[in-house]
């Protein structure tokens, strides 16, 4: 069901360029400049920073009262001018905000005009989105990125001298947002069936760094240039989510355009996601599950059972993206949790197609909202009579409000540390989130109580 | 490609920024400046910034939002876009001892369709329906930048809901294009005038002040009405950290206004002296002296030696309270540089005074909306040879704390990263502080926060630290 009222409380959603902002993050030397004033950009970097806690650079084209009303190309021009002047990125993303939208600057015409006039700036990959956030939230503005991003770099002519020299072996892998551990994760995996990959975005170092002896304007790591212009003469493409529109993906998109075959998937958290990863994998390259996975596997499916009886009809709520909540759903079902309210502030009819399959033979059918927001989660979530959330930060006041345990994941999670290391996916992942809410269920349940027991 | 400005203080700044960075002169008259401003004296500031400068201020919405929001029992409705009102959900640390309405994001949350056809008719709604299941005693309503372009009339609205409603439907011009934070607090201190006086039946309150500049982060408001009421002077409104709509409504009833916040309150203040005529002063609840000043001067408003005698009574004992362990900090954090950076002037004037009392240098200091006068503050306030930046940005800041062997960096949670990267301590003086900063108390709580932090263990991991003069991806 859509949200029962007119205005928001609470948005469950995030802006779009938001989402831009971290997909460039994710590419080796890039930048991003928001055409529009200066709040948005000052807003997304305390959010994204706040998570993630690394400086985040965002530039702004920091547009003003004339601006707004005579156009914001010449600001434009010379915010990238600065920008490349003070970081000299490799790549600049230029993702526009309401006010470039709705005043209605080209922001096309007027790289092209920068390009003619400081044709130096041709050595700089300078790639722009257009963001409005009054359609569509972040995931929208990154998944258009990355496409943005595939769609300017990944070249013909390289993909055909590559496979004229018999390359194989590649695989262009798009795991969408996932967090820094997720992404170090699924290298991992692909080092583990021998395979070369292309991660785009690649936060995994970018988002996470190390402190070195040297501090740089633009954070090392993400994906690099030379890969991606590799991406066209890969075995195959691999992406992740598949609950956004097929014009916002990366993989289709190269399909399309340089043949290279594409696989969606869902999100592979919990056992069943995974498996299709890994079947994945397997099918493209025609080598069977490497050990190491068996193992890890087999030691996940130990753990559910070691578990079972303390998740058994527990009463869970979901909320998120859509290919979030659909992905723990699907991990929560098979784990024999009952999602009751299975929640997104976005919409798209396979969302709601996907969980109502997923959750076909269930005890209950869960509530499926749609376009919501936490004030209609919460309505929902105290009539379901929930046990538990899952999701990011922001259901804290729900879960203070209804006392019931929060389990923080995917993001934002800004009211915690180390939600740039919290592993999701895989058999690992999905390993890690069982424990996580396992033993969250037994704590609340021995706070309870009132007394602490001391075996179990 | 990449062009290096060394300017006068020996870091690369953006074109442009030049005139926004100085350092105090060693001796008087003179400068230490080659191309910037001469002895801090005529720092540019209050412009806009610089296209392409990842400035660290946010918009006239966010200043506008800063200042009203924490009123707890009105409706603080957004319109405009999701984002203006995600971003600003809850992040600011304003306690309530009552009712939290203000801990609520509510957006008209505006769409493709409102964009074309205009919003009016969405937010009439909105207001409708958020008054009717919330009961609020007041609304404000933000607009942002799309607003200003498609042209809703928020005053025709808003005189339409209140009519209805019968609550005050106060409209804040912040669009976030209009200028800076200043404008945005300019906006604020406009919209809250409008509530100011509505309360007819109110009547004079002796010995009474309103504390302007105060938005009770992690409770410092409670502390400062303790303070007074042991002086014997009541508070008729703190505007606006725990305030209500009715405090505000009978705010022309107080005899004072003290002003913290200068930067942003100041026009408030001065609406108020024109048009009731209540004088205000000056404050700064931070820091043992600007705090014993700032009472002393409340005192002495109302010239009445009880008071006076009581106020004496009171900074001696907090003072005696707190001694003994502000010398233990002072005397282990004695010669410790730190970088102060922070949204308005008059904090960062109090903060070179406290560190001073803990024995420590205050060595770059910079805010983001200083104006001129402010500038003229912290450059008498500081110490000769101290750089003074105005609307700096991460690549600066990350300069001066390198080059100038930075201990410890006060800031808001933007500036906190680059600090912890570079291995330098950082305190949070910003609107997200879990801990009061105010009062005697506070200062305290500050030498133990800014210790807490340099003494530290974890900094002897630290490799050597160095910024990389590339530009460009590193190999950090
Ligand atoms: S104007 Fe748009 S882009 Fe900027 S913060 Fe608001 S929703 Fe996001
Ligand atoms: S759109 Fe305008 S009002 Fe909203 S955050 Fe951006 S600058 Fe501020």
């Amino acid at each position: 069901m859509a949200k029962s009222s007119v205005s928001t409380t609470n948005a469950c959603k995030l802006c779009r360029p938001l989402g831009a902002c971290l997909a460039f993050r994710g590419i080796e030397g890039s930048m991003v400049l928001l055409h529009g004033s200066q709040g948005c950009s000052t807003y997304m970097r305390r959010y994204i920073s706040g998570h993630f806690r690394e400086p985040v650079d965002i530039a702004s084209s920091a547009l003003s009262e004339t601006q707004a009303v005579y156009g914001g190309a010449e600001n434009l021009k010379q915010g990238i001018r600065n920008v490349v002047a003070k970081y000299a990125p490799a790549v600049l993303g230029v993702a526009t905000t309401c006010l470039a939208e709705t005043i209605g600057d080209d922001v096309g015409m007027a790289i092209a005009e920068l390009l003619e006039e400081d044709p130096e700036m041709r050595a700089i990959e300078i790639i722009p989105v257009s963001t409005p956030s009054y359609s569509g939230g972040y995931m929208d503005g990154f998944r258009d990125s990355c496409v943005a991003i595939l769609e300017k770099m990944a070249s013909a002519e390289q993909s055909r001298a590559d496979q004229g020299s018999g390359r194989i072996g590649r695989l262009n892998l798009f795991p969408g947002f996932l967090s820094p551990a997720d992404i170090r994760y699924l290298k991992l995996v692909m080092a583990g069936f021998g395979l070369e990959s292309m991660i785009v975005p690649d936060i995994s170092e970018t988002l996470d760094a190390g402190i070195g002896p040297v501090f740089s304007r633009i954070p090392a790591g993400g994906a690099s240039v030379k890969d991606i212009r590799l991406a066209g003469s890969a075995t195959a493409s691999i992406e992740l989510g598949l609950l956004n529109p097929a014009g916002q993906s990366a993989a289709l998109l190269l399909e399309r355009s340089l043949g290279v075959p594409a696989r969606r998937l869902p999100i592979p958290m919990g056992i069943r996601y995974s498996d299709l990863l890994f079947e994945a994998i397997c099918s493209v390259t025609g080598t069977p599950l490497p050990e190491k996975y068996q193992q890890e596997r087999g030691r996940l499916v130990d753990a559910m059972v070691d578990a079972h009886k303390y998740l058994f009809g527990k009463r869970a709520v979901v909320y998120g993206e859509p290919d979030f909540v659909a992905a723990l759903t699907c991990f929560l079902a098979d784990v024999g949790v009952q999602p009751v309210v299975c929640a997104s502030g976005g919409d798209g009819p396979e969302f709601r197609k996907t969980l109502e399959v997923l959750t076909r033979d269930l005890d209950e059918t869960p509530e499926i909202l749609v376009e919501t927001d936490f004030s209609d989660i919460r309505f929902h979530s105290r009539a379901a009579a929930a046990d538990l959330l899952i999701g990011s930060s922001k259901g804290n006041h729900i879960a203070r409000d209804l006392d019931i345990p929060l389990v923080r994941l995917g993001y934002p999670i800004h009211d915690r540390i180390g939600g740039q290391r919290i592993l999701h996916v895989g058999y690992a992942g999905a390993l890690n989130l069982l424990d996580i809410l396992t033993n969250t269920l037994i704590a609340k349940e021995q706070e309870h109580l009132g007394y602490g027991y001391s075996y179990m | 490609m990449a062009e290096f400005n060394q300017n006068h203080i020996g870091i690369d700044v953006i074109s442009g920024r030049e005139d926004h960075i100085c350092r105090k002169a060693n001796a008087p008259g003179k400068s230490a400046c080659g191309s910037g401003p001469a002895d801090g004296a005529a720092i540019s500031c209050d412009t806009e910034s610089v296209a392409g400068a990842v400035s660290q201020r946010a918009c006239v919405f966010c200043g506008a939002r800063v200042v009203i929001n924490p009123i707890a029992d009105a409706l603080h409705l957004i319109h405009g876009p999701i984002g203006c009102s995600a971003y600003t959900w809850d992040i600011r640390g304003s306690l309530s001892s009552g009712p939290e309405l203000h801990r609520l994001s509510f957006s008209t949350d505006l769409q493709e369709r409102d964009v074309i056809f205009g919003g009016e008719k969405k937010l009439e709604a909105a207001l409708l329906e958020l008054i009717a299941e919330h009961e609020p005693r007041g609304a404000f309503v933000y607009s942002t930048c799309i607003v200003g372009v498609i042209g809703d009339d928020l005053k025709a609205v808003c005189a339409r809901v209140e009519k209805e409603t019968g609550i005050p439907v106060i409209p804040v011009q912040s669009e976030g294009f209009r200028g800076n934070k200043n404008a945005g607090y300019k906006a604020a201190c406009e919209a809250i005038f409008k509530l100011i006086g509505t309360d007819r039946d109110a009547t004079t309150v002796p010995l009474s002040i309103n504390i302007l500049g105060d938005f009770n982060l992690a409770g410092e408001v409670w502390i400062i009405r303790d303070y007074l009421k042991r002086m014997g002077i009541r508070v008729v409104a703190n505007i606006s950290g725990d305030s209500r709509v009715a405090d505000i409504a009978r705010a022309h009833t107080a005899s004072l206004n003290a002003v913290q916040c200068s930067g942003s309150m100041t026009h408030l203040a001065k609406m108020m002296q024109a048009g009731y005529g209540i004088p205000f002063i000056r404050v700064s609840w931070l820091g043992a002296d600007d705090m014993s000043r700032s009472l002393k001067q409340i005192a002495s408003f109302f010239a009445d030696p009880v008071i006076s005698a009581r106020t004496e009574k009171l900074i001696a004992q907090e003072l005696v309270a707190v001694a003994p362990q502000l010398e233990l900090y002072r005397r282990r954090l004695s010669g410790k540089k730190a970088a102060v950076y922070v949204g308005g002037a008059f904090k960062a004037v109090s903060l070179i005074k406290s560190f001073r009392a803990i024995g420590m240098t205050v060595v770059v200091v910079g805010s983001q909306t200083g104006k001129r006068d402010d500038y003229e503050e912290i450059r008498r306030e500081a110490d000769p040879g101290t750089v003074i930046i105005d609307d700096a940005n991460p690549l600066e800041l990350a300069q001066l704390m390198e080059t100038l062997g930075i201990d410890i960096f006060v800031g808001g949670v933007k500036e906190r990263p680059v600090a912890y990267k570079l291995g330098v301590a950082f305190c949070d003086h910003n609107h997200e502080r879990k801990q009061p900063l105010e009062g005697f108390t506070g200062m305290l709580n500050f030498a133990r926060e800014v210790y807490g932090s340099i003494a530290s263990p974890v900094w002897q991991w630290m490799p050597r630290r160095k910024i990389s003069s590339e530009t460009g991806a590193g190999n950090g």
